[in-house]
């Protein structure tokens, strides 16, 4: 190619970036920062959002999504990235950005109805077809030489609702910690591989064939079920099981800098109405509006939940209790 | 100072040498000092606390061992490559040249997950690997495979430029003086290729002390049997424990560099006794 010729290339370029940029100045474009296995959700979310700020708002938006390891993301939001809002698996991950930097108001759980959670989701188990090795509950996984597949507790959000699961049901069903530190050691001792994250944990149980049952969320094993078929899997309701709720919150800090407050401050308002609840329900989170719920209800079997709040004395206390460094976790996986 | 650069055959040592230490300091050495003025925050006893648990020196153990393991797997076969590939030629041999360099460009992830693919229970190699007792992936073993995997592209491109400049003759030298084709072997080919071969090593070994993203995919990262030190920080950092990262970070950091040091210092030595021997 000649010089003239990558220099017109060049001029092209650089032009159709420029009317690019002119473009989007026209739209308030704002950033959902969000957690792994959120994505197909929010990619349903967001056109609909669109519509809805065209219609009702008379604006126009763009929504860009940016996924990752929840608390990985919440770092990036730390380190500056520019999100509008977050939406996340655990409160934590939107505590720590209230604690450094104070991007987020420290009263976001009462901007939102449920504690600023559009949904819940709780843990379930995926067993093998017809359930050969016939698991009912959390009492059946701590069988010796049964395998469990669960995502790391230290590395991802999955994991460790997973863990508190498991913790809680013995707790709750036997009335004192030590019986739920044995049952919880038990089970982690069942544990052949320990996945960074809920996917990675999904790939290891149905694309490498390892383990007997995967710990997940329900949307996740639902949806594995749909996209890798019925005939392969099973989901199994234990008699007691995790809230997993998902917590949302706009990023102060960074609304008010760029002038997005009240897009951002909508979108997040869109998740809980009934178009916003029926698309979360769609994606198999469970939805909190009663009537959305009565719609989907063949979807999601009523089962018993405890939340970390109530039962554990919440997400900060359980941290620290369980998931610090020497604290309850590392030292029942370290005895093994 | 002056009569020094005077002296000075070549023109603008100053200002290469200036350009080398203010673009060294910038790429290399602020952001290692980095890690280490975030470790100084702590006191000795608590950064004792953190890189001294029984659960982070059992990767210490992995990570080293492995990745030291790993590099000589890759200079005995490595070596091997590059011999064929200088030495002779045959149909095929510019695709396997190639092909040596395929480890370099893929993104680490990719291999991960396709080394593991292939060594799970239901892959092409584990299915007939585990009946014989023999597991690869989710044990340390597999972590092994990876590093060799990513590391074998750095010693034969250290070794290969170094045995095509080796000319023939030598060795042929040496067998018209008597030498038998193992004394050609190992007074000749070997003390010639020995400190590229070291460079290889030190190279394929930095390499596999710091990869992450192929490892995590093929090693279970069970606590105490396969968790690397590159988990173990990223595991602090994700629980917003940014100063027992820097700590473990660091420690890896001293221990990398006095091998390497020391690797080096082994180079320069075989260097001076390989000049002896020609």
């Amino acid at each position: 190619m000649s010089i003239k010729n990558t220099l017109s290339w060049l001029g092209f370029l650089l032009s159709f970036t420029f009317l690019l940029a002119v473009a989007a100045l026209a739209q308030t474009a704002i950033l959902n920062v969000s957690y792994d296995v959120a994505r197909e959700l929010y990619k349903d979310v967001n056109p609909a959002f669109v519509a809805y700020a065209k219609d009702k708002l008379g604006e126009n938006v763009v929504v860009n999504q940016s996924h990752g390891g929840s608390s990985r993301q919440a770092l990036s939001v730390i380190g500056g990235l520019e999100a509008d809002v977050i939406t996340m698996n655990q409160s934590p991950d939107i505590d720590i950005l209230v604690e450094r930097g104070g991007l987020v108001d420290k009263d976001w759980r009462k901007k939102y109805p449920h504690d600023a959670t559009p949904y819940t989701t709780t843990t379930v188990f995926l067993v093998r077809k017809g359930n050969p090795k016939q698991i009912k509950d959390w009492s059946d996984l701590v069988r010796p030489g049964l395998q469990v597949i669960v995502p790391n507790p230290k590395t991802s959000g999955n994991g460790r609702y997973t863990y508190l699961a498991a913790w809680g049901y013995a707790l709750i069903n036997e009335g004192n910690e030590d019986a739920a530190r044995t049952f919880v050691t038990r089970l982690f001792a069942n544990v052949p591989v320990l996945d960074g994250g809920g996917r990675g944990a999904t790939t290891t149980f149905t694309q490498r064939d390892v383990g007997d049952a995967l710990i997940t969320f329900e949307n996740e094993a639902i949806s594995i079920q749909k996209e890798l078929g019925a005939d392969k899997f099973d989901v199994v309701y234990p008699s007691l099981s995790i809230d997993g709720s998902a917590p949302v919150a706009v990023v102060d800090k960074n609304v008010d800098k760029k002038g997005t407050r009240k897009i951002a401050e909508a979108y997040l308002q869109f998740l809980f109405s009934t178009d916003g609840q029926r698309i979360i329900a769609r994606h198999n989170f469970r939805p909190r509006d009663p009537s959305v719920l009565a719609e989907y209800a063949e979807r999601f079997p009523a089962i018993k939940t405890f939340s970390v709040d109530e039962k554990l004395g919440g997400w900060a206390e359980a941290n620290k209790k369980h998931f610090a460094d020497g604290a309850i976790y590392d030292q029942i996986v370290v005895k093994k | 100072m002056a009569a020094a650069i005077t002296r000075r055959v070549l023109p603008g040592f100053g200002l290469s040498l200036g350009f080398t230490l203010a673009y060294l300091s910038l790429i290399v050495l602020v952001p290692l000092a980095a890690v280490f003025v975030k470790t100084a925050t702590l006191s000795f006893s608590e950064f004792w606390a953190i890189v001294s648990t029984p659960r982070v020196v059992a990767t210490y153990r992995l990570s080293f061992g492995a990745s030291l393991l790993a590099a000589a797997i890759n200079v005995v076969f490595g070596v091997l490559l590059a011999w064929s590939l200088v030495r002779y030629s045959f149909p095929g041999k510019k695709l396997i040249d190639a092909l040596v360099d395929l480890p370099f460009a893929l993104p680490t992830a990719v291999a991960g997950i396709s080394l593991t693919a292939l060594y799970a229970k239901n892959g092409w190699l584990g299915q007939y690997l585990e009946p014989l007792g023999i597991k690869v992936a989710f044990t340390p073993l597999g972590v092994l495979v990876a590093l060799v995997f990513i590391g074998l592209p750095f010693v034969v491109r250290t070794v290969q430029p170094v045995l095509e400049d080796l000319d023939v003759e030598f060795e042929e030298a040496a067998a018209s003086l008597g030498a038998t084709r193992w004394q050609t072997v190992y007074r000749v080919v070997i003390p010639t290729l020995l400190p590229a071969i070291l460079t290889g090593f030190a190279l394929a070994f930095a390499r596999a002390v710091g990869e992450y993203g192929s490892v995590i995919f093929i090693a279970g990262n069970l606590p105490m049997v396969s968790e690397i030190t590159p988990l173990i920080i990223i595991t602090k950092l994700e629980q917003y424990d940014y100063v027992g990262a820097t700590a473990v970070a660091a420690v890896m950091l001293v221990a990398s560099f006095i091998l390497l040091l020391l690797i080096n210092a082994l180079q320069a030595w075989t260097r001076r006794s390989a000049r002896r021997i020609t």
